[in-house]
């Protein structure tokens, strides 16, 4: 970004299930390319898009990739704005502690590990889309 | 203002219920594709539709809408109807577009 240095805030929605489709994937694969820009990254997580951060994700027996350790990773690239859909979540029998345990480092508390994933509600996450400059939807 | 677009049917996908959530008053919503079905009088989503005009501008695309089978006069009352290029004009005069895909 040497040409402007201009940081938008970019919103990754993503709102499928994992492996039943490639959105998923996909997803994850353009936001840790976007990473490489510096630009200011959030991803919401929406309806079966929760499903995507569950835990003990087990594909041995379908042939393909278990990408949800990539997950983990989305901290090393500073994303550690991860906001989750309450409602989304309720509604399919799933609490936080369902989902993977992410977190990022704060170079400003002497890298202390913090939980990267928000639980938002409606109102939340209509305000925190309106705020976007860039919404992209998985 | 916020341009939501949706293009799946909502007997389909929960897309629109998902849109309208979260669609904020003074947003507008375009109905397109498969999507252009919540904009015709009669189905079960008739009502979610109208509540949700009373914060937000709701258009169809017209194109769409006449090759499923439908007429104007199976437009829900207050529906806004465009052409490809009224399409490009709401996403010319929207701050972002919001696919719900």
């Amino acid at each position: 970004m040497e040409e402007s240095g201009v940081i938008k805030k970019f919103l990754y929605v993503n709102r499928r299930a994992p492996y039943g489709s490639i959105y998923a994937l996909e997803s994850l694969e353009v936001v840790l390319i976007g990473a490489a820009f510096e630009q200011d990254v959030s991803l919401a997580f929406i309806d079966d898009g929760v499903y995507q951060l569950k835990k003990n994700q087990a594909t041995d027996g379908i042939g393909m990739k278990n990408f949800s350790p990539t997950y983990n990773a989305l901290g090393d690239y500073d994303i550690s704005k991860i906001y989750v859909d309450k409602d989304s979540l309720e509604e399919r029998g799933l609490t936080l502690d369902d989902l993977m345990n992410l977190t990022w480092e704060d170079e400003n508390d002497n890298y202390a590990k913090k939980p990267s994933i928000s639980l938002v509600n409606s109102e939340e996450l209509a305000a925190l889309m309106e705020q976007q400059d860039v919404v992209l939807s998985f | 203002m916020t341009l939501h677009t949706v293009n799946k049917s909502p007997f389909e996908a929960n897309s629109l219920e998902t849109c309208l959530r979260l669609a904020r008053s003074g947003h507008s919503v375009l109905l397109f594709e498969d999507g252009v079905y919540a904009a015709s009088k009669g189905t079960k989503f008739e009502a979610m539709l109208i509540k949700a005009m009373q914060n937000c501008k709701v258009h169809v695309l017209l194109p769409d809408f006449e090759a499923r089978g439908m007429k104007t006069e199976n437009l829900i009352a207050g529906v806004n109807t465009v052409d490809y290029a009224g399409f490009v004009d709401l996403v010319t005069e929207s701050e972002r577009v919001q696919s719900w895909l």
